[in-house]
């Protein structure tokens, strides 16, 4: 696939646009909303459709609630808040009305991690791959620009059972063509290599991209993939990747621990071990600033997926 | 209602309440007090007052009535009334809380249990379930009623208050909820725990039509059933306050929290048993 840049959007409304798509398609979709209508760019969704937008206020806990209850009778509800109050708020109705319940609810997160920006670190979760991964039965997507955002909204309208949709606040580059399907579970092959994997997701993919340009200037073949879905992880095509470069770096805009690199460790210890390191922010609370500079300060920048590059082709 | 009616629904009570103590003795497990105080809900509530079609079970329910039991914890009740009402065979109240049972400790949908729509225990989320459930009704154009169940201990949950405020102020009224108002909790009286203050009036402020009754006597439990009833689809939710016995039926767990939890041993079986009419045949 040819990477270029097609536009500067927010994936926060790759998902509104997604759920207008559902509402004028789906007619068992329904939305709900902890006051954030506007943050979550579900706007035209509730104008088009008014009586299937529920407004409950700042009553995230509820809103889980009244979502597991609405699939009880045939409806699929989108819930919309920050990332933060979908996830680490609302954890215990999460597991035990709807992912322990199997119910069939989309728990879609926008401002997650860092590039949330200036409103600091009591809203910039990087925990909540880890708290939604660990819930038997949950499906985990952190796609990584507006049109796979898009794409991904109306892909989990068409599966059964709890999913987690991760998105964010700031404009970003769309690099992924308007039609690329998108199927739950199945990583994206962005450019072919063999020297090293890369395997990254949500904001962090387009950090990979720029990454791979360097680093193919200085003559190393980057396997570049993005996992979207980081669970039902996509083992088939990880462990086809390394079998050909025999070491990974993983990118992500989350903690370390519980992330996606996580889960890709887990899955080399248990079948090709190879060296892997890790972008992503370890063991640290964020803090305000502009999104630029707290990707920078937290080493989640492409010159970070450089360096941890050259890091792991050295141990190969 | 009639007395033979009555005569009825006390015998099937009375058999409940055998249930519940042989299950919760069987296993030295489980949650016997609020189960007995709850036994008369439960019996009008499945035999009388809800449109329910326990075979083949659906979980969508609809044009049915829904029961959502939030405090999950007197399942034992909950079990033993669904087994009596034809929603799984009555052989089966032999594996509650044993494992590879569908009769979990606390109610799940997990291992398919029919009768049972979410999984309840950790306290205060049935009643936001309950709304959802309640909406998707009137979206359906279904105008069948939602009821849920609630410990009185459980109002100490903020995400009661929460669903409180929410269906008052969008006028889910297709929605009868029920406390158990036995005033007691696993460290002891809820006014030493954690006052409730005038529960009442917390009601009636968060916009609720809020009734109260006594959920040990058939008769006044029934009449206040069928006026919630008639008080659906005027625009606001109903509370129906029950003031219940906790261990209601077995002299020595009455008037005590000390049964909240605990089994009895042989003997105090024994003693309960005699105390209960084996009215429909023990399982």
């Amino acid at each position: 696939m040819e990477i270029k840049i097609l536009g500067n959007k927010d994936t926060r409304s790759g998902f509104g646009d997604g759920l207008t798509y559902l509402g004028e398609n789906n007619p068992n979709v329904v939305a709900l909303c902890a006051d954030l209508t506007g943050s979550l760019k579900m706007g035209d969704f509730k104008n088009k459709f008014p009586e299937r937008f529920y407004q409950v206020g700042i009553a995230e806990a509820n809103m889980v609630g009244i979502a597991a209850g609405l699939t009880i009778g045939g409806k699929i509800p989108f819930t919309g808040t920050f990332a933060n109050f979908s996830t680490s708020r609302v954890y215990d109705q999460v597991r035990q009305s709807i992912a322990y319940s199997n119910k069939n609810v989309k728990l879609c997160a926008s401002h997650a991690g860092l590039t949330l920006g200036e409103d600091g670190a009591t809203h910039q979760v990087l925990e909540d791959i880890g708290m939604m991964k660990m819930l038997p039965g949950m499906t985990v997507i952190n796609p990584c620009d507006y049109n796979q955002t898009k794409a991904a909204t109306i892909a989990i309208a068409n599966h059964n059972g709890p999913v987690y949709l991760r998105f964010g606040r700031p404009k970003v580059p769309i690099f992924i063509p308007e039609n690329t399907p998108f199927e739950i579970g199945k990583a994206l092959l962005l450019q072919e290599g063999t020297d090293v994997s890369i395997f990254a997701t949500g904001h962090l993919v387009w950090e990979a991209v720029e990454a791979a340009k360097v680093l193919a200037e200085s003559g190393v073949s980057v396997e570049l993939i993005n996992i979207h879905t980081i669970k039902p992880l996509d083992t088939k095509s990880i462990l086809k990747s390394v079998a050909k470069t025999k070491c990974v770096v993983t990118a992500e805009e989350h903690q370390i621990a519980g992330g996606m690199g996580e889960s890709i460790a887990q899955l080399l210890a248990s079948n090709s071990p190879a060296p892997i390191e890790f972008v992503a922010v370890n063991d640290k609370f964020g803090e305000s600033g502009k999104p630029a500079d707290l990707m920078k300060k937290y080493g989640l920048h492409s010159s970070n997926i450089i360096e941890a590059t050259h890091r792991v082709l050295k141990r190969k | 209602m009639h007395k033979e009616k009555i005569n009825q629904l006390n015998a099937f009570s009375s058999q409940i309440r055998r249930d519940i103590v042989r299950m919760v003795h069987a296993q030295n497990s489980g949650h016997p007090g609020g189960s007995l105080g709850c036994v008369e809900y439960f019996t009008a509530l499945y035999n009388e007052v809800m449109t329910h079609h326990p075979k083949p079970f659906n979980m969508d329910g609809n044009n049915e009535d829904l029961f959502f039991l939030s405090n999950g914890h007197i399942s034992p009740v909950f079990y033993a009334t669904l087994a009596r009402t034809g929603y799984f065979p009555i052989e089966e109240l032999n594996t509650f809380r044993m494992i590879d049972s569908r009769l979990q400790g606390h109610p799940t949908t997990h291992e398919g249990l029919p009768g049972v729509r979410v999984a309840s225990g950790s306290l205060g989320q049935g009643l936001s379930v309950a709304i959802g459930a309640a909406l998707s009704k009137k979206a359906n154009n279904d105008n069948s009623i939602v009821y849920t169940l609630h410990g009185d201990g459980e109002l100490q949950e903020g995400q009661i208050w929460e669903a409180a405020m929410y269906a008052a102020s969008n006028n889910v009224d297709n929605l009868i909820s029920t406390i158990d108002y036995n005033g007691r909790q696993i460290d002891g009286d809820v006014d030493d725990v954690l006052s409730l203050g005038n529960l009442k009036s917390k009601w009636l402020a968060f916009g609720w039509d809020v009734l109260e009754t006594n959920g040990n006597n058939i008769e006044v439990l029934m009449s206040t059933l069928e006026i919630a009833k008639t008080k659906t689809g005027k625009g606001k939710p109903i509370m129906i306050i029950m003031e219940t016995e906790m261990g209601f039926g077995v002299d020595y767990m009455m008037g005590s929290h000390k049964w909240h939890g605990v089994a009895p041993n042989d003997d105090q079986l024994k003693v309960a048993l005699n105390q209960l009419e084996e009215s429909l045949g023990d399982y």
